[in-house]
């Protein structure tokens, strides 16, 4: 085996995020295939409970991706997104995990490339970060 | 009667015409849409982010393209796309045109090419890309437009001895032969919205662009700025793509200029637009050490919120202004550096060196808008611009021909908008007999109930040609999507959108009885809705179909890893496969529509939309609070360009009185709306002539907000201390009296911004400068001896309003500029009204001792607008205006559903303004009037009822007002026709009891795990 290969799951919101990521596509702009994209209609529609039971069946980050301010098209899901992620890096850092394997990031549908660049930069920042350590307890 | 055809033709793929096409379709009608271009889009899709929101012009646009796209779906099939076409010939009149469109041949089967781009490998020919404003090349083969799939081959530079693109087409799309078509169609209205074209640089030669790498055009900057433009978004500068650090952009290029013939009109837009690169060059990643300076005359900052962007680029971003017409751009060869001769403001000649210089060039009447126009038999402005008509801004000189947008005078995204509308709205009332008669429906196969049945998933998986088959390794794709539990069928396509295959796929459903399918192939956006269309066709509810998209997020991102993109596309079939075996039927709501409108405002907006409505075969209620019709228009006379406001207010109030279908309740003020779009319940109290005041209850689909707005009356400068002191209003009231003064008066000063962008009130009031202008050719025409001044920030005459500007400053009237930290003082002396303002050129003051003083006096909200929005739930900005749900986009909606904004009620606006405003509500209240029954979104929230506690949470997080709490039960009910389906509730909800139908969280957790 070569190097650790972190799993990163993303939600893109359909209207922004989502579009980037088809942009960075039609541009054919390389990033590593680590990320598993989940389309919701809106980031604000991302619950807290997806993002930790992606943690815990294994996963080695999580990507909230959504409009940015002010652009949400559902006037704004992106402020309700960012709120309850800010508390759920607080419970993450209780439990001892660590909260930068939680990014929500606003990405427009312009933004192929800050698509591809916020991929890349997560996977390897999750590959120094190493194994999620809740997925390694659950295994044995 | 005459016939009258029940289509319209939409000339222009712009915005504009996008919007006109859209709102035509939405409320009836079958619409031509055609572009001289291959793509649509207009000049917006060049864009990279709008002022003043910075909202990402894609997100924006694509929605919207979406709707008028091929792939287009239910009502929207009525939009027929004519792109790459010409107007040829146009005969009949009003109500039944005939006109024949020239379709150019794209030499590309657009059905057949996968947008591989092996063509562009070979294809020897390169010349300067239209797209990318000539920053990069493009081959002869090429994509009109990133956002778009397919080619098109430019002949005029195709070496006729080539061929070698057709030899490398997998697909075989291209077809060298390819012929031009002629279609002709039958229409009973045509409007024009052909956009703009911005001034040949070249014209103006002392700015070097063309001969120095370094001077840019503004539209050339955006692709400069954009993430997906040539420099991918880096502040790069052409001459050595080195970063840009010292940017100047130099404004009124070829506008407000006398020295270029008809170019005398100021284009509007560039103010802003070069604000808004400069804040975006500043915001950008190196932003804090790029210097950003603005070459300028005046600063129009007219429409809403500009002053406070125009302030955010001063004093937060720290871009610097410089008042000065610069004279001329010279290069230091050796740094490709640019030098710029300007005189400050104080009359000394400076010099300063740049990297980038961006000329903000001036809006052009579109190219070949005099052959179109001499086809259409319509007339043009002095300055080549589709001419309209004052009272009737989108008329043109003929009748049943309509224009929107740019083509008839300079104008941003959401006055375009507006027109767009407005537009769409004279043609609805010109057709309204045959609204829905050319329209279709179209039949499918009655739907199989599934809900009950086990999953039986059938999966699709396309190699896209080579585009997916290329990187990833199919076969071991299907192989695993076979091995997935509940997937009974697995199919591999070459090409699964072509016509062929979705016949194939439509038998497989039936031959295996799948009731859920799966297609991996290209992103949900562009693929969707075409196998939603074939799955409803093959008789199942379009929603049991998931996509995994393995081309956009796969094989085209990761081409250089085969064997990993191999297995990411595997797991993303296996997490669809997931989701799809829970996946439910979704339906649309329906709810019944009163067709009937309610119109709050009785003044110029209010009686335009209310005519508006009512001729497009509607009833109407009009509510004033005033005894009489007429709202500002009652106190004014004439306009600037000398047009009798008195008779069109009269024939106005008369028509509205008049109307069979138009009730006008005056005296009357609104106490309490309930309800929702389609069925609302209205309770005002009406105090007619001096009874006591009765509850009149009223029902109907839709309302019009039209409540106005009016100018303040002032506390500063002495106002109401003497009598000499006027506001512009009662200056107008004075100057129509028989008899008046003015004859003797012998210097009249006019105070501008009085109230307007300050701490108060930090906005452009738009209407005064032109009122000045007016007021003093007025007084100029009555008495030649007397001494006008006219003491001003920054003269916002904007658009032809310009020539007027021009003309008083030569018939000498004196315009004498004061700063915003030094505003002019009044004083009393002895019975001598003086006013004394800092020159900033002289540096000195200047003292005058006048016989009127005219202020010119911010518009103000009217008072109870704050009441009304919470009776009608929708919001005010900080100025006190209501807020429409998407400045740029959706400039007459609120988010409410059903409620429609007009007029100053929105913001400051001119009579021509106003008009157009009032015609776009219309037309929108019309497209929901125009249908017995409305529909709601198909993903929208469910609630089940023994779960839920009554808390109310979810009522409070959502935007739209869509959920309730029902008194009774204390359940929460979501009113289905309002919600959009955003899921903000069922995160919230704290029981679990409402869910996102289409995203439930059943759904989500198990693509979740099959996700790792
Ligand atoms: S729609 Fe993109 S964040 Fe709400």
């Amino acid at each position: 085996m070569g190097q650790f290969e972190p799993k990163i799951v993303g939600f893109l919101c359909n209207w922004c995020s989502y579009a980037g990521a088809d942009l960075a596509g039609t541009s054919r702009m390389q990033y590593p295939p680590n990320i598993r994209p989940i389309r919701v209609m809106c980031s604000g529609s991302v619950d807290s409970a997806y993002i930790l039971r992606a943690l815990l069946a294994g996963a080695d980050g999580v990507l909230v991706g959504g409009c940015h301010p002010g652009d949400c098209h559902y006037v704004s899901g992106n402020y309700k997104a960012r709120r309850r992620i800010t508390i759920l890096k607080e419970i993450m850092k209780a439990l001892g995990l660590e909260d930068e394997r939680v990014r929500i990031r606003w990405i427009s549908a312009s933004e192929g490339k800050r698509y591809a660049d916020t991929v890349s930069r997560m996977t390897s920042d999750m590959r120094e970060l190493g194994p999620n350590p809740v997925a390694r307890l659950w295994w044995t | 009667m005459a016939k009258k055809v029940g289509a319209v033709m939409v000339i222009g793929g712009g915005i504009g015409g996008i919007q006109a096409s859209l709102d035509l379709a939405d409320s009836g009608f079958k619409v031509y849409l055609v572009d001289r271009k291959p793509d649509i889009g207009g000049a917006m899709s060049q864009l990279d982010k709008t002022f003043p929101t910075h909202d990402c012009r894609l997100c924006i646009l694509s929605p919207k393209l979406k709707g008028c796209l091929r792939f287009g779906l239910g009502q929207y099939s009525n939009i027929e796309l004519l792109s790459y076409a010409d107007i040829e010939k146009v005969e009949g009149k009003a109500g039944d045109f005939k006109v024949t469109v020239k379709k150019l041949p794209r030499y590309v089967i657009t059905e057949k090419c996968t947008g591989c781009g092996e063509c562009l490998k070979v294809c020897p020919v390169e010349v300067p890309s239209e797209f990318e404003q000539g920053l990069v090349k493009r081959k002869a083969i090429y994509r009109p437009n990133p956002q778009i799939l397919s080619f098109v081959i430019d002949k005029s530079i195709c070496p006729s001895d080539c061929r070698e693109c057709s030899k490398v087409c997998k697909p075989n799309a291209i077809v060298h032969e390819m012929q031009e078509e002629k279609v002709e169609v039958n229409v009973g209205a045509i409007i024009l919205s052909s956009g703009f074209d911005t001034l040949n640089p070249h014209l103006k030669k002392e700015y070097g662009w063309g001969i120095f790498p370094n001077v840019i055009t503004g539209l050339q900057f955006e692709r400069v700025m954009s993430g997906t433009g040539p420099y991918q978004g880096q502040m790069l500068r052409p001459s050595d793509k080195k970063p840009a650090r010292k940017i100047a952009w130099i404004q009124c290029v070829g506008s407000r200029d006398l020295k270029l013939d008809g170019r005398s009109y100021c284009s509007s837009v560039c103010c802003m637009h070069a604000t808004k690169e400069a804040i975006i060059a500043k915001e950008g990643t190196s932003g804090s050490n790029i210097t950003c300076h603005i070459y300028f005359m005046d600063m129009r900052c007219f429409g809403k919120d500009f002053d406070r962007y125009y302030e955010r680029a001063r004093k937060k971003c720290g871009v610097e202004y410089r008042r000065s017409r610069v004279a001329a751009v010279k290069e230091d060869p050796q740094t490709s550096n640019l030098r710029i001769r300007y005189e400050s403001e104080e009359g000394e000649l400076k010099e300063e060196e740049y990297d980038l210089v961006v000329l903000s060039l001036a809006l052009d009447p579109p190219s070949g808008t005099q052959e179109v126009v001499q086809k259409l038999g319509i007339e043009l402005n002095d300055y080549g611009f589709a001419r309209a008509d004052l009272f009737s801004p989108v008329q043109t000189s003929k009748k049943g021909i309509y224009v929107c947008g740019a083509v008839s005078g300079p104008k941003d995204i959401p006055e375009t908008v507006v027109q767009a509308s407005g537009a769409a709205a004279m043609a609805s009332s010109l057709l309204s007999e045959v609204r829905g008669k050319l329209t279709e429906k179209k039949h499918y196969p009655p739907e199989v109930d599934v809900s009950d049945e086990e999953p039986r998933i059938g999966v699709f998986v396309c190699r896209c040609g080579m585009n997916i088959g290329g990187t990833v390794d199919v076969p071991r794709v299907v192989e695993l999507a076979g091995s997935l539990p509940a997937v009974v069928y697995v199919e591999e396509n070459l090409q699964t959108c072509s016509q062929g295959t979705q016949e194939k796929m439509k038998e497989a459903i039936r031959k295996h009885q799948l009731n859920r399918v799966v297609v991996a192939c290209g992103t949900v956006r562009t693929h969707e809705p075409l196998f939603q269309e074939t799955v409803r066709e093959a008789g199942l509810n379009p929603h049991l179909l998931e996509i995994a998209n393995i081309r956009e997020e796969c094989s085209w991102v990761h081409m250089r890893e085969p064997e990993r993109a191999t297995q990411k596309a595997q797991e993303l079939v296996r997490m669809a496969v997931a989701k799809a075996a829970l996946i439910q039927p979704l339906f649309a709501m329906h709810s019944s529509v009163i067709q009937r409108a309610l119109i709050i405002g009785g003044g110029l907006a209010g009686m335009v939309s209310a005519l508006s409505v009512a001729d497009q075969g509607f009833e109407v209620h009009v509510v004033e609070r005033e005894k009489n019709l007429g709202g500002n228009l009652k106190n004014m006379h004439y306009t600037l360009e000398g047009k009798d406001i008195s008779n069109f207010r009269d024939s106005l109030t008369t028509q509205v009185q008049k109307h069979p279908r138009i009730r006008v309740y005056k005296g009357a003020e609104i106490q309490n709306v309930g309800g929702y779009v389609g069925s609302y319940t209205t309770t005002m109290s009406q105090a007619d002539d001096g009874s006591s005041p009765r509850a009149v209850s009223l029902e109907h689909g839709v309302i019009i907000l039209a409540t106005g707005a009016q100018e303040m009356k002032p506390q500063e400068y002495l106002y109401g201390e003497d009598e000499r002191i006027l506001t512009q209003l009662e200056l107008e009231d004075m100057l129509t009296q028989p008899g008046a003064g003015i004859k003797k008066t012998k210097t009249v000063v006019m105070i501008q911004c009085v109230g307007s962008r300050d701490k108060d009130r930090p906005y452009c009031s738009r209407v005064c400068c032109s009122d000045a202008v007016k007021n003093a050719l007025k007084i100029r025409e009555l008495n030649s001896g007397a001494n006008i001044f006219i003491l001003y920030r920054d003269m916002t005459t904007y658009g032809f309003k310009e020539s007027f500007y021009q003309e008083a400053r030569s018939k000498g009237i004196v315009f004498v500029r004061y700063d915003e930290y030094k505003k002019p003082e009044v004083k009393l002396k002895d019975g001598v009204l003086q006013v004394e303002v800092t020159d900033p050129i002289i540096q000195r003051p200047l003292l005058f001792s006048v016989d009127l003083l005219v202020l010119s006096c911010a518009i103000v909200p009217p008072k109870d607008s704050p009441r009304l929005a919470e009776i009608l739930k929708v919001p005010v900005n900080e100025d006190g205006f209501f807020l429409e749900a998407h400045v740029k986009l959706r400039p007459v909606d609120f988010s409410r559903r059903g409620i429609f904004l007009a007029g100053m009620a929105h913001g400051p606006k001119l009579i021509d303004e106003t008009v157009a405003q009032a015609q776009a509500a219309a037309e929108k209240a019309c497209t929901i009037l125009s249908q017995p029954e409305i529909e709601s979104e198909t993903i929208i929230v469910q609630t089940n009822e023994r779960q839920c506690r009554g808390c109310g949470i979810c009522a409070s997080v959502c935007p739209y007002e869509a959920i309730e709490i029902d008194e009774e039960t204390k359940k929460a009910r979501v009113i289905e026709i309002l919600c959009q389906g955003c899921g903000s509730c069922s995160v919230a909800c704290p029981s679990g009891a409402l869910q996102q139908a289409g995203f439930t969280r059943k759904e989500l957790l198990f693509m979740v795990d099959a996700a790792v």
